[in-house]
């Protein structure tokens, strides 16, 4: 039922019905002095209550997250960046190919102020970006995001202009030594940039975000990780066995992680599943995870040209899963933010799990009603 | 030392006749929130928000015996005016990077316009669905407990202008005695289902905006337990911390295990 303008009224013939309710009416208000029938409906009608079980007409408790895309695309390319910087350093560090080090610290680099120009871009006051800095606040994951990005930013391009120059100038060893510092913080802050983005998403208000505190991180991480490696595949370095290892250890945890939401139906996990959040998020989860970790596989078992093919094809898959699995967990927190019941929940998040899912009426019935164009009630 | 403060809002007591939210928006010069008609009893503007710092819900509710003074067969109304609560942990105040949002001598929360610059992190550390980005003007706005008011000695502009004293400011402690007695008082007199809201057993640890309801607070959109992110924060590092780990050592390994390296 909504609310809306009236249908247009149509003329009515008297009929034995109609007059028999008529008098019936004029009985009734003889004997009883008073007619109790509610007489015809008013638009809208049954008004919409308030209740322990509604909320406040179903309206929605929290505010929904103020973030535009820029989050979720920073959330991916931090990710991968942050990424990069590990699989660099390591690389250096047991002396692998000195291409692959190159690559994976211009990647980093050019992570570094991508991402802080989408941070930035999204700020409502995008001239107050410094305001981060005024403060360090270890309560806050904000806060030390916003100085993990300044040091991994500063650190990565540091370590790749210091790749530059030994490269050009040839074996100084002050500027090898201070690369190799710069690339272990780097290295020590791309870990962060790559895992605190699910804490700073986990520890908020939003039902479907802190439900999954404990795995966002692991999550967040192994995508990050699973998108470097592809990057780097792409460039070239797709006959790198310890990229294939790597890709593969987080093609299954992201796998895990799709099967862990699965198995988990809660309350507080319905966008995960449900909807369009749902049908996103599981499309990021199956391209992030089983896609690539079977192509992976092949590609382990086959060899030259054909093993190529194979993960370069999960390169593709595993980018293009991650990112639709950052933007699945915004637009999942969006869905969240709407549903009025999980934070009204008493206890919190263990009775959660103990809710029963609700039926297609429910749902059509608590679902707040939508604004009618024009005022109601109003006819000319 | 100056005292710290506490709005009581009394619903019993409250005739909705919204002159605080039109005190508020008045003395603190916030735009209009435009006209739409909701459907949802007299209440057209739904919720606190960066442009609604106080906010009378209308409560209409199945029949309840001498609620609204209706007979039976008619909905129970009620009344009553919503704001910040200032809790004693607040998650905005936490979460903001900018250190924009502060306590105040007053014991408030208050968001300091000239600092924020809109990250809008505070929005989802809200428990009540408070704070709120302006989008067109970036910054994250509620209500600021009068904070230039009561700098001044004054009491804030809702309160002052609720012609019920249903609004009822003052020194925490006090109120917190005035709305125990209230509500024993509305007890006594047969009006059983009044009660009192400040969630002191939760994490937000009570708040400076303590309420008087009738029946259960979830019929108001308050939340029976608050949740501040504070309490997922240890799950959360502590899963950040092993994703870490398990990054370097997985490509420690991965390249150590690579014997073309």
């Amino acid at each position: 039922m909504s609310i809306g303008p009236k249908p247009p009224r149509q003329s009515r013939l008297p009929d034995a019905a109609s007059e028999a309710r008529l008098l019936e009416l004029r009985r009734e208000a003889e004997q009883r002095g008073m007619v109790t029938s509610a007489g015809a409906k008013p638009a809208g009608a049954p008004f919409p209550q308030a209740s322990p079980e509604a909320g406040y007409y179903g309206m929605p408790l929290l505010k929904k997250p103020g973030w535009s895309w820029e989050v979720p695309v920073y959330f991916f390319v931090g990710g991968a960046a942050g990424a990069a910087a590990v699989i660099g350093a390591m690389a250096n560090w047991t002396g692998a190919d000195k291409r692959l080090v190159r690559d994976a610290r211009w990647v980093a680099s050019l992570g570094g102020p991508i991402s802080t120009g989408l941070l930035i871009s999204d700020l409502g006051r995008p001239a107050r970006f410094l305001n981060m800095l005024r403060v360090f606040k270890v309560q806050s994951p904000m806060s030390v995001g916003a100085w993990t990005l300044s040091a991994f930013a500063s650190a990565s391009a540091a370590s790749a202009f210091a790749e530059a120059v030994d490269r050009r100038f040839g074996g100084l060893m002050p500027v090898r030594v201070l690369g190799n510092a710069a690339e272990a913080l780097a290295a020590s802050t791309g870990v962060v940039m790559s895992s605190y983005t699910g804490v700073l998403i986990g520890a908020t208000v939003i039902p479907v975000w802190n439900e999954n505190v404990r795995t966002l991180p692991l999550h967040f991480a192994a995508s990050g990780v699973g998108s470097a490696v592809s990057v780097l595949e792409l460039m070239g370095h797709d006959d790198s066995t310890a990229l294939n290892t790597l890709g593969i250890g987080a093609a299954a945890y992201e796998a895990y992680e799709g099967l862990h939401i699965e198995t988990h139906p809660t309350a507080a996990n319905e966008p995960l599943r449900a909807g369009v959040s749902g049908w996103v998020t599981r499309s990021g989860g199956v391209l992030s995870g089983p896609v690539p970790l079977l192509l992976r596989l092949a590609a382990l078992s086959t060899r030259g040209e054909t093993a190529r093919n194979f993960r370069r094809a999960a390169a593709m898959s595993t980018l293009v899963g991650s990112f639709i699995t950052r933007v699945a967990w915004i637009m999942a927190g969006h869905a969240s933010s709407k549903d009025y019941r999980l934070p009204l929940e008493r206890g919190g998040a263990k009775q959660r799990q103990e809710l029963p899912p609700r039926s297609r009426q429910q749902e059509k019935e608590l679902l707040p009603r939508e604004r009618p164009d024009k005022p109601h009630g109003i006819s000319k | 030392m100056s005292p710290v403060t506490a709005f009581l809002t009394d619903s019993t007591i409250c005739i909705g006749c919204k002159a605080c939210e039109v005190a508020c928006k008045e003395w603190n010069g916030i735009k209009a929130d435009g006209l739409e008609f909701s459907g949802f009893s007299y209440d057209n503007t739904g919720a606190v928000g960066h442009s609604t710092w106080r906010h009378v819900k209308f409560v209409e509710q199945g029949p309840v015996i001498g609620l609204g003074g209706n007979a039976l067969e008619f909905p129970a109304w009620g009344f009553s005016s919503d704001v910040c609560k200032h809790c004693e942990v607040a998650g905005c105040l936490e979460a903001c990077p900018t250190g924009s949002i502060v306590r105040t001598e007053f014991g408030g929360v208050y968001i300091q316009p000239d600092v924020c610059n809109g990250c809008a992190y505070c929005v989802v550390a809200c428990p009540f669905g408070v704070v709120e980005r302006n989008q067109s003007d970036g910054r994250a706005f509620k209500c600021t407990f009068c904070y230039d008011r009561q700098k001044v000695g004054l009491t804030p502009a809702c309160a002052t202008a609720c012609p019920t004293e249903s609004i009822k400011f003052g020194e925490i402690s006090e109120l917190r005695e005035t709305a125990q007695a209230r509500v024993e008082a509305l007890h006594e007199r047969g009006v059983e289902d009044a009660r009192i809201y400040d969630p002191r057993d939760s994490s937000v640890g009570g708040t400076h905006s303590i309420f008087i309801l009738r029946g259960d607070p979830r019929t108001y959109n308050l939340p029976p337990q608050p949740r501040v992110p504070g309490e997922y924060m240890s799950a959360g590092w502590t899963s950040a911390a092993i994703a870490a780990g398990a990054m370097l050592a997985g490509a420690l390994i991965a390249f150590l295990g690579d014997s073309r390296r």
